[in-house]
């Protein structure tokens, strides 16, 4: 059989597999609506309920109530929901009544992407124009840095919802390229607006840890207590001020719950790095792990109550120093077909 | 309706696009600049005036013609409502070919040109596209300074096509070619202004003959 291919008005060929995805009228779309309005107060009177206040979730119940279906699959039960979440966005259809295409960038295919491209280089040629101008005037370019550290870029997901159509990475990449050229150009501020649009705030982490303020007891002392864990071990300590220096733990000195001089050093580093050696009380109260473990958790704990006690400057020399951070080694598991975690059996050549 | 369609096709210049442009505006605009003797394609030799320090210099006279031919062709295609697509892949005038299309209510494509876009069109637009009715190139190669897909897929798809023509560029294919400078800023504006006084003229008077005859 002959197929018309040269033909510039279509022939419309009765092969339904072959074009893609069926597309919808924006007149097909309203007549969905005002049938599923129609119907939803249809619904809401059998159910005897008020028309009015119907919502999503009660035509949910109702057409569970009134089609019971024992089918697993929750896509193939019948549904009743708003037309513009059942009719995807991308399928309608993109010209008018005569075929001219509503969009002048229609015949690239990435209609949207391209458009936006087209946008932001116009931002570009603004800034551009307006540097320009500035510098035939012979103001001085504004130099306000833009805080960089507490934003990112849209990701490609988030692109692609925005744009409601597919990008490629290569795309996505040229894009971010584009915006960043644009950021860098001294006079950016003016379309500071625009910009905000692709970027998103970043909660910088520190600042999410609360330094908890200094609690008095009876006797009018000030202490904080802090939490510790090491290994298996896990530590409370409460640094009370004005004190000799002495620390407890468990109800017993350490000289004499930690024999070993190691153990004894650790528990001190926190005081020994402030320069608060013979300032503060410490009570401890330690269990589970081994004894490094015990004065490793011991150790986090009061550095941590000490914070409460010092400047941020300080706290933020601790946090370098290591004193401040949760050390995440634990023992690893053992490995069948081998001794242990790494150890391997003996090779034996014959 | 009928006399809207045959009146203009009596007259040779029936939308006078002689004034639009003056032979001294082509040379300020540097048009008549073509590129050095070993760039030449062996069928622009009837469209160079000569070669001067080795840089071939195009005969403005032959592209006042070609250039009125092609203003009158684009001018009827919009007067009856045609689609006007602006191929271009020069990445300096991308922005400029983009604003010109919109300014004049027609479309562009201006990007990197995908396979079946003409040819395999209901199935990678949906059934029921209607294809463009002219395409007009402002560069007729690509970024590898090839001849572009979109001459060889129109000519197939029987789509009229316009195009400025350079002296590394061959002129086969296109129905109106324009022999002319493509790579110089003064050049390109200089065309996209015309084009669109052309279709802002067409359109204009499209509605005026409209409303003529609804008013009768």
């Amino acid at each position: 059989t002959l197929r018309l291919i040269c033909t510039t008005t279509p022939v419309q060929r009765k092969n339904a597999g072959a074009s893609g995805p069926e597309k919808y009228t924006d007149a097909f779309i309203k007549k969905q609506i005002e049938e599923f309005n129609l119907g939803k107060r249809h619904l809401a009177n059998m159910m005897g309920e008020d028309p009015e206040t119907f919502t999503q979730e009660d035509i949910d119940r109702a057409i569970a109530y009134l089609f019971p279906s024992g089918l697993f699959d929750e896509q193939a039960r019948p549904l009743m929901k708003h037309p513009n979440e059942v009719f995807p966005e991308q399928r309608k259809i993109q010209w008018g009544e005569d075929g001219r295409p509503f969009h002048f960038l229609f015949y690239t295919g990435k209609q949207s992407y391209y458009s936006l491209m087209h946008e932001t280089y116009e931002k570009l040629l603004n800034v551009q124009k307006h540097q320009d101008q500035l510098i035939a005037q012979d103001l001085p370019l504004q130099k306000e840095k833009r805080n960089l550290a507490g934003s990112r870029w849209l990701t490609k997901i988030e692109l692609e919802e925005m744009l409601v159509e597919k990008v490629s990475d290569d795309d996505y990449s040229r894009f971010i390229q584009l915006l960043q050229k644009l950021v860098a150009l001294p006079c950016a501020d003016i379309e500071e607006k625009y910009i905000q649009k692709f970027s998103k705030e970043v909660p910088v982490q520190l600042q999410k840890v609360v330094i908890e303020p200094l609690q008095y007891d009876e006797r009018g002392v000030a202490f904080s207590t802090g939490e510790g864990k090491r290994k298996t071990a896990s530590a409370t300590a409460v640094v009370y001020d004005n004190g000799t220096g002495k620390i407890t733990v468990n109800g017993t000195d350490i000289l004499h719950y930690f024999p070993v001089l190691q153990d004894r050093e650790q528990l001190l580093f926190p005081f020994q790095f402030l320069g608060r050696i013979g300032k503060h009380d410490t009570v401890c109260t330690v269990s589970g792990g081994g004894r490094s473990a015990q004065a490793g958790a011991i150790r986090l704990a009061t550095a941590k109550a000490l914070r409460s006690f010092v400047t941020e400057k300080e706290v933020e020399f601790m946090r370098q120093a290591g004193l401040l951070t949760v050390d995440p080694r634990v023992k690893e598991r053992k490995k069948p077909g081998q001794e242990g975690p790494r150890r391997k059996f003996t090779w034996k050549k014959r | 309706d009928d006399k809207l369609l045959t009146e203009p096709l009596r007259h040779p210049d029936f939308f006078n696009v002689k004034e639009l442009f003056t032979l001294k505006d082509l040379f300020d605009a540097r048009v008549h600049l073509g590129h050095k003797k070993g760039c030449r394609h062996r069928f622009m030799e009837p469209y160079i005036f000569g070669c001067r320090l080795d840089q071939d210099i195009i005969d403005l006279d032959q592209t006042m013609q070609h250039l009125q031919l092609a203003l009158n062709f684009t001018a009827h295609v919009a007067y009856r409502g045609g689609i006007i697509l602006f191929v271009s892949r020069k990445r300096q005038f991308c922005h400029l070919v983009e604003s010109t299309a919109r300014a004049c209510g027609e479309y562009a494509h201006t990007r990197y040109w995908q396979g079946g876009l003409l040819t395999n069109a209901h199935i990678q637009f949906g059934p029921g596209v209607r294809l463009p009715d002219l395409l007009v190139f402002l560069s007729t190669l690509n970024n590898v300074f090839e001849p572009h897909v979109a001459i060889r897929d129109a000519a197939k798809m029987n789509i009229p096509t316009v195009g400025v023509v350079d002296t590394n560029c061959n002129p086969c294919l296109i129905s109106y070619p324009i022999p002319g400078n493509d790579d110089s800023p003064a050049a390109v504006e200089l065309y996209c202004k015309l084009f669109r006084m052309t279709i802002v003229r067409a359109k204009d008077k499209r509605r005026h003959s409209e409303a003529a005859e609804e008013l009768r």
